[in-house]
């Protein structure tokens, strides 16, 4: 079951295959999540690190890669931690996918540190208005907050940034 | 790494995971009644970061644990005097003001300890507060925001978070205890000096209770006892709940 013949790049591409179980548009590449994939001595270490501490897509994730590999390469997954994932490396193909999904795809936000900063402003991703409002910081998952769009008023997902 | 070093270290960490899972504990308690469906979300998430935090802690203390416990192992299988939780986040939630003080008075501390703790020389603590940083400062915000809110808002909620304060202010000194794990960890750049945190954390409350027209109770009385397991009556009821499942029916999984 040992395969000496595949490279790390047909790796990189097989791994195109697991999407995000909160968000199936989105591939696990398009997030960000995977770091590094190593081939040593024909096997394979892979490396993903979390969106958030508590996400519980981690595991089930982590079980999707090695169920995509099991008759492929033996393979061994770590977690890390650092550096620490940010929304800036949610993929450019990431943002179009989330924007065609119907979900906001993060904005540049003012510092934590700033208290009552006004809620930036998020596109409606159904009609493209500007004319939107938080509804509530804290959305469905701990990557969401929740808008509402105040011309369409289709209420949609804004993936938070996270710096 | 010699004996003593890896108990200290495995002490540390079980302090800084311990504290985030019974403030995750008791933050999750408001799930299905918060008081406005937007804060409902808002404990939720900030519960669940705190259990997030809480595994990524027991997860590494497993990992330099003689006795090989997993993060469940640590979570379900301690005994009270075995946690050594502040005894600020073991406190009952009360009324919203209640849990927002709480959450206040922990989430200033630990936004300034992460930033410190970013630069310790074990890798793996300093992994976990660079994640973990990220998150408080999005709980720090949130807390600030609401009381400022609440301190400057009706005179109700001013009583209501005033009182909360009144109460809770004897837990604080604490959040800067330090003992001889800590100083033996100082001294090779692992663990945060605890004392470099009390001004900038005495800096921003007074900063936001200006604001907030609260102020810091005349009373200061304080009570310490968490950090070396002697903690309120509150404990045992919350682990009693936590640890349930696994207690009356041992190795379960699902």
């Amino acid at each position: 079951m040992v395969n000496f013949k595949i490279t790390e790049k047909e790796i990189w591409d097989l791994l195109e295959q697991v999407t995000d179980p909160e968000i199936p548009v989105l591939t696990i590449i398009d997030l960000g999540v995977v770091r590094t994939v190593e081939l040593i001595e024909g096997k394979c270490f892979i490396t993903i690190t979390p969106t958030y501490s508590g996400c519980p897509a981690m595991q089930v994730i982590e079980d999707d890669i090695k169920i995509l590999l099991k008759d492929i390469i033996d393979c061994e997954i770590k977690l890390t931690l650092s550096p620490a994932w940010s929304t800036d490396w949610i993929s450019e193909n990431g943002r179009n996918k989330l924007r065609e999904y119907g979900i906001a795809p993060p904005e540049n936000e003012p510092d934590k540190s700033v208290l009552f900063s006004k809620p930036v402003v998020v596109p409606c991703p159904q009609c493209k208005s500007k004319n939107t409002r938080m509804v509530s910081l804290f959305g469905s998952t701990a990557c969401k907050s929740q808008y509402q769009c105040n011309d369409c008023l289709e209420p949609f997902d804004y993936f938070k940034c996270l710096k | 790494m010699s004996n003593s070093l890896t108990s200290n270290i495995l002490e540390y960490t079980l302090r800084i995971a311990d504290d985030s899972l019974i403030l995750g504990h008791r933050v999750s308690e408001w799930c299905g009644h918060g008081p406005i469906l937007e804060e409902d979300i808002a404990l939720t998430n900030i519960a669940l970061d705190l259990v997030g935090q809480a595994t990524n802690l027991f997860e590494y203390a497993g990992t330099i644990d003689e006795k090989n416990r997993s993060a469940d192992d640590f979570a379900f299988l301690r005994y009270e005097r075995e946690y050594k939780n502040l005894l600020l986040v073991e406190q009952k939630n009360g009324d919203f003001a209640v849990t927002i003080a709480r959450q206040f008075f922990f989430d200033v501390y630990r936004k300034l300890f992460f930033e410190a703790l970013v630069n310790s020389t074990n890798e793996n603590l300093a992994g976990i507060a660079e994640k973990s940083l990220k998150e408080t400062k999005y709980h720090l915000k949130h807390s600030s925001e609401w009381m400022i809110r609440l301190g400057d808002g009706t005179l109700e909620s001013h009583k209501k978070i005033q009182s909360a304060v009144n109460d809770l202010w004897r837990f604080t000194d604490e959040l800067f205890f330090q003992n001889e794990v800590d100083e033996a960890l100082i001294s090779i750049g692992i663990a945060v000096d605890n004392k470099s945190l009390i001004s900038p954390w005495k800096n921003y409350i007074d900063e936001i209770f200006s604001e907030a027209t609260l102020e810091i109770p005349a009373q200061n009385w304080q009570q310490k006892g968490g950090r070396t397991g002697m903690h309120s009556e509150h404990l045992g009821f919350l682990l009693a709940e936590l640890q349930y499942m696994q207690r009356a029916y041992p190795n379960m999984e699902w």
